[in-house]
């Protein structure tokens, strides 16, 4: 059972507080996209080994979302920050390069 | 045959003897005894049959990794299948029963199964009940089901009770042998909050008992006094928290510990809980979990009185029970010479030391030389003699293929394979391990270890569970590892020198099958997973069929799939099978170790969580009046709603109809308050409603309603109701009960994560509201007598609400119909609820007004074709299939779901489409049925062209009404189709409009 930290409340707290929500950064497509951008949109997700960006609820305690990066090979936590970002602060970055040097996902580096 | 000794036994108190009964005969052993070593001292070796061939079978091992030894206990209420007698305290009145045999234990029809063994290979139920088809359902699967299973269902509820319990500790140390003791005692001085847990009821684990053999010591002075020593500080310590009869039964992310802690096992007449489930947040785990000794793999090792040697030794010295008057040791280490003198010095007979290695043993080979046992190197059993009873074991060359030296009479076998550390914990958490060559086992990488939230490690192996098997290496390893676990925690360590004196022992040589050239015949009866009845030639059978993957293997064979889940068999097969596919043991690598190490009750998991307690109950301010009169209950998600509500006599359809009928022809009132009523208030509370429901709601007016549908991104609908506009800003939206909280959560996701710069707040307040709908032709006239405020139709339309005050209470008024008739929902202040629900019935007295439950309101929308969200909708269905285009907004270029109906199969002519289905003979049709249509699909199955979505009996009608999804159901109006139903009747009915009753909607705008 993972321990995660709200970036709102600054709790860290047990898994069961939370609400997985699957992968981040995911850009909506709409009425007049292509199929294929649809289909990507809906579907089509990122199956890391290593680094992935997932976003959480605290569901169970302040009720906001927010953004969590992880490696899911040892589950080693490496930041969480705010949902309401289109891509992740550098100090979120920076902190994956310190434990994961020459990481990338999707178009994040 | 087995029997009690006259002395000996630490664990024992011979001045309190108990009497328990196996098999209905009744028994005698002491305090302190097993199941197991009380069986044993009562000369019963055979304890219970195998699965598959039905062999008998003894006890093999002393601890948790006893395969063959499981035994129903307890009877009625407390019956418990499955438990094994090794780790079975035995208390005075126990009492247990054998399993897997019939009629008896001694005489069993199944064994017939052995005999025919060479017909039951490896893969055998995939390969025989394949074909023919027909077979399966009158031949195989009665066979299959008969043969299936282990031991008996429990026919009671479960009269124990269980309890979970939170834990948090800085060190949890799992293991209270020497290596977990040290380091509880090191964590515990270094001022850490520390757990220690030990599955059995002793402390200490196997090196008093190895001491008690080859007389090592600690700081010059016996291990028993180190032990003792140890318990002794740590219960003077206040950080320290100490439980034995509690195993860790799995490690989990970032330091979660699963204790599953035996209460009263041991003494069910104390009260209290049986089982306690401790759900542990450690910040560091210490695993000093031991090691499990492996079998040898030589023909005839399951016949009973073959064991471990240690489980030999721990009977003798433990428990003063002898396994037999001659019992010959075979091995491929020196440990198992500690056995042959224990044996020895408990004044029994060892003819013999069957050592595999060539050079022999070191200086415990020399000491059992010394009593004057026969030592014999390079050789091997190639087979032992006997059926339901080690009668004498056949002796040749390790080296050979069999050939037979030297026949010697025995009554017992005690064998060693080596050992395994236990590493189950260490890998549950993702802990790598790696082949350590000398010894033969895989133990610890301790460079890949399961790391926590901030990239740590936190766990830590120790001891033998880290790979140290002598004494001296055990307490140094112990040491040196608690003082990582305990440095990663900020503590310091002071160094304690204990010191350890005891005999140096020679490697070991793996030893996989016993002769290394054994044929066929030795090998189809030489076990590796005694319990699944998994042979070496099983296993090189799978091989030859081409298993690569040891987890195929696994699956094939079932090798390691019992309830001991391989702990005694599972490097022993890794072996063979690396064996016959010709590559290194690291190559083929080992099946996944999953918690729980062992089985843990299904009580313990469910805690306090059952009946009332199993969830909490969500009750409308009108919930006690319904329960006082009669209400049948439905359930509805965490709530009860009534169903309906029967008089003295009245069936429940009986019920339903006299609601219906007094609705729909005078009036009647509906406990509504489940309904979700979410608030949605901010400058974009309209833009954003615009987005999550397919309809216009921006356009609507304060003072107005209007009926939504939610559709998903995926296009599919996911709930409906309808939103009334409270002010300029404010939108009060009615979800479904089911609804009201993952329709909020939906809201939120949307505002937060998509449109987290739009201006709007949402609130669910559906408990902060009773709401009751006044229904039916009278339903103004009821209301109009408590209230002042004008409710005509001129003031208050169909699809308008008004702030009005009634019987004194201020309330809402919303001019809705679920039903088709006149009908308002009425909403007031919680705990104003029951107030009005009295004065509605009191007001509508004159025109016989009575509540109506769950199934009126289903029959009564049915009647008007409305849909209802879980019946209509499964997830699958869009508002295109139930014909609501009219509420799916044009004029918006986007809303949730609005691309998704644009794909190819979404916009499908041939999706299925909600029609009205009446019965021919005014019959119900079966709920779910599906209409057949021509011909059969590829799977030989007949096609099929719609289905029921609902179906009742319509009062109002008189006759079957239902709804359904069928092939261009609104273009094929007046056909009948055929509803096969599970019976084999066929219902007919016709295709027709799904609205039955006031197709004009007149009555409800009245």
């Amino acid at each position: 059972m993972l321990i995660l930290e709200c970036p709102y409340c600054g709790v860290k707290a047990e898994e069961t507080e939370f609400h997985a929500g699957g992968e981040a950064h995911i850009k909506r497509f709409g009425p007049g996209s292509s199929d294929a951008d649809f289909e990507g949109y809906l579907f089509n997700r990122e199956n890391p080994k290593g680094v992935h960006f997932e976003r959480w609820r605290h569901a169970n305690g302040c009720g906001k979302w927010f953004h969590v990066v992880r490696c899911t090979m040892t589950l080693e936590v490496f930041g969480s920050y705010s949902a309401q970002v289109s891509e992740p602060p550098q100090e979120i970055r920076d902190a994956i390069t310190a434990k994961r040097p020459g990481w990338c996902w999707r178009d994040f580096a | 045959m087995s029997t009690r000794l006259s002395t000996g036994g630490r664990l024992i108190d011979r001045t309190k003897p108990m009497s328990y009964t196996f098999n209905g005969k009744r028994m005698k052993g002491f305090a302190g005894d097993t199941l197991a070593s009380a069986l044993l001292a009562g000369g019963q070796m055979m304890m219970g049959r195998s699965f598959k061939y039905h062999r008998p079978r003894g006890v093999v091992a002393s601890g948790a990794e006893e395969p063959n030894a499981l035994v129903g206990l307890g009877q009625g209420a407390a019956f418990e299948p499955n438990q094994r007698a090794t780790t079975t305290e035995l208390f005075d009145g126990l009492s247990a029963t054998s399993q897997n045999h019939w009629p008896s234990l001694e005489f069993d029809v199944g064994a017939i199964n052995n005999r025919l063994a060479r017909f039951f290979p490896a893969g055998f139920y995939y390969k025989t009940f394949m074909f023919p088809r027909v077979a399966w359902k009158k031949l195989y699967e009665p066979i299959v089901r008969q043969s299936a299973g282990l031991g008996a269902v429990p026919k009671e509820r479960d009269g124990d009770t269980y309890e979970h319990f939170y834990g948090f500790f800085d060190l949890v140390v799992v293991g209270g042998g020497i290596s977990g003791l040290i380091a509880a005692r090191a964590a515990g001085r270094a001022g850490l909050r520390v757990l220690l847990m030990e599955q059995t009821a002793h402390w200490g684990g196997r090196a008093p008992v190895d001491a008690a053999a080859d007389g090592a010591t600690v700081n010059d002075a016996p291990v028993d006094k180190l032990v003792e020593e140890i318990v002794a500080d740590l219960a003077t310590m206040p950080n320290v928290t100490t439980r034995l009869r509690m195993m860790a039964a799995g490690v989990y992310d970032h330091g979660y510990v699963l204790g599953y802690e035996r209460l009263t096992d041991h003494a069910p007449e104390a009260p209290g809980p049986r089982h306690r489930l401790w759900r542990i947040r450690a910040g560091q785990i210490v695993t000093a979990t031991g090691a499990i000794e492996r079998p040898l793999s030589f023909a005839g090792n399951d016949i009973p009185g073959v064991m471990l040697a240690s489980a030999t030794r721990d009977y003798i010295v433990n428990y003063g029970v002898s396994p037999g008057d001659r019992v010959v040791v075979v091995t491929n280490n020196d440990d198992a010479y500690r056995t042959a003198i224990a044996v020895k010095k408990a004044g029994l007979d060892v003819p013999i030391i069957v050592d595999a290695r060539a050079a022999g043993g070191g200086a415990l080979a020399q000491a059992a030389r010394d009593l004057g046992i026969r030592v014999e190197n390079g050789r091997a059993i190639a087979k032992v003699h006997g059926k339901k009873q080690v009668e004498g074991v056949s002796i040749c060359a390790q080296a050979g293929e069999g050939g037979v030296l030297e026949e010697i009479a025995c009554d017992a076998v005690a064998m060693s394979g080596g050992w395994s550390p236990v590493v189950h914990l260490w890998s549950h958490c993702g802990g790598k391990l790696t082949w350590d060559e000398a010894q033969a086992h895989f133990r610890p990488d301790v460079h890949n270890s399961p790391k926590g939230d901030a990239g740590e490690t936190f766990v830590t192996p120790a001891g033998a569970a880290n790979g140290a098997m002598q004494l001296g290496d055990v307490i140094a390893d112990a040491g040196e590892m608690a003082g990582r676990a305990i440095a990663a925690l900020g503590g310091t360590v002071r160094a304690e020198p204990v010191t350890a004196s005891a005999p140096d022992e020679v490697p070991m040589q793996p030893v996989w099958l016993m002769p290394q050239g054994a044929g066929p015949k030795l090998r189809m009866k030489a076990w590796l997973d005694y319990q699944n009845d998994v042979k070496v030639s099983d296993v090189q059978l799978a091989a030859r069929e081409g298993y690569e993957s040891v987890e195929h293997t696994k699956r094939y064979t079932t090798l390691g799939m019992a309830t001991d889940q391989g702990k005694l068999s599972n490097i022993n097969g890794l072996a063979i099978l690396s064996d016959a596919l010709g590559q290194p043991i690291p190559q083929t690598g080992t099946t996944t170790f999953r918690p729980p190490y062992t089985p843990i009750s299904m009580g313990a998991i469910a805690g306090t969580a059952r009946g009332a307690a199993f969830q909490p109950l969500r009750r409308t301010p009108m919930h006690s009046w319904h329960e006082e009169n009669n209400a049948h209950w439905e359930p509805v998600g965490q709530w009860r709603r009534p169903y309906c509500y029967p008089r003295t006599g009245e069936s429940h359809a009986e019920a339903v109809s006299r609601e219906i009928n007094q609705t729909r022809s005078s009036v009647g009132l509906l406990d509504a308050s489940t309904l979700g009523k979410i608030i949605v208030k901010g400058p974009d509370a309209g833009r954003f409603l615009d987005m999550l429901y397919t309809n216009m709601m921006s356009t609507l007016k304060p003072g107005k309603c209007r009926y939504g549908l939610m559709c998903s991104e995926n296009g599919f609908l996911i709930d409906d109701g309808v939103v009334a506009r409270l002010d300029e800003e404010t939108f009060l939206c009615h979800t479904t009960t089911g609804g009201a909280e993952s329709i909020h959560a939906h809201m939120e996701e949307w505002l937060q994560t998509e449109w987290w710069d739009w201006k709007v707040y949402t609130a669910n307040v559906t408990e902060q509201w009773a709401q009751i709908a006044v229904v039916g032709p009278k339903a103004r006239a009821v209301l109009q007598t408590l209230s002042d405020d004008d409710l005509s139709a001129e003031t208050l339309p169909f699809m308008a609400w008004k702030e009005v005050t009634l019987a004194g209470i201020k309330a809402r008024v919303f001019r809705i119909s679920f039903s088709g008739e006149l009908s308002f929902e009425v909403a007031v202040p919680a705990g104003q609820g029951m107030a009005l629900w009295l004065a509605l019935l009191d007001a509508g007295a004159e025109h016989g007004i009575m509540p109506y439950g769950t199934e009126a309101l289903h029959v009564m929308r049915a009647e008007k074709g409305f849909i209802m969200i879980g019946d209509e909708t499964d997830g699958t269905v869009i508002p295109q299939d139930l014909n609501l285009h009219w509420a799916l907004s044009k004029k918006k270029d986007d809303y949730l779901g609005k691309r998704a109906q644009q794909r190819s199969h979404m916009a499908d002519p041939n999706r299925w489409k909600l029609v009205g289905l009446e019965t021919l003979d005014g019959s119900v049709l079966p709920d779910g049925a599906y209409a057949v249509a021509e011909g059969v699909n590829e799977n030989g199955q007949k096609r099929t062209q719609g289905r029921v979505t609902s179906t009742y009996h319509s009062p109002t009608l008189n006759r079957g009404i239902a709804m359904g999804l069928v092939l261009h159901g609104p273009d094929r109006m007046g056909e009948v189709l055929e509803f096969p139903g599970t019976d084999g009747t066929v219902s007919k009915a016709r295709i027709v409009d799904p609205v039955f009753y006031d197709k004009d909607g007149e009555k409800q705008n009245v």
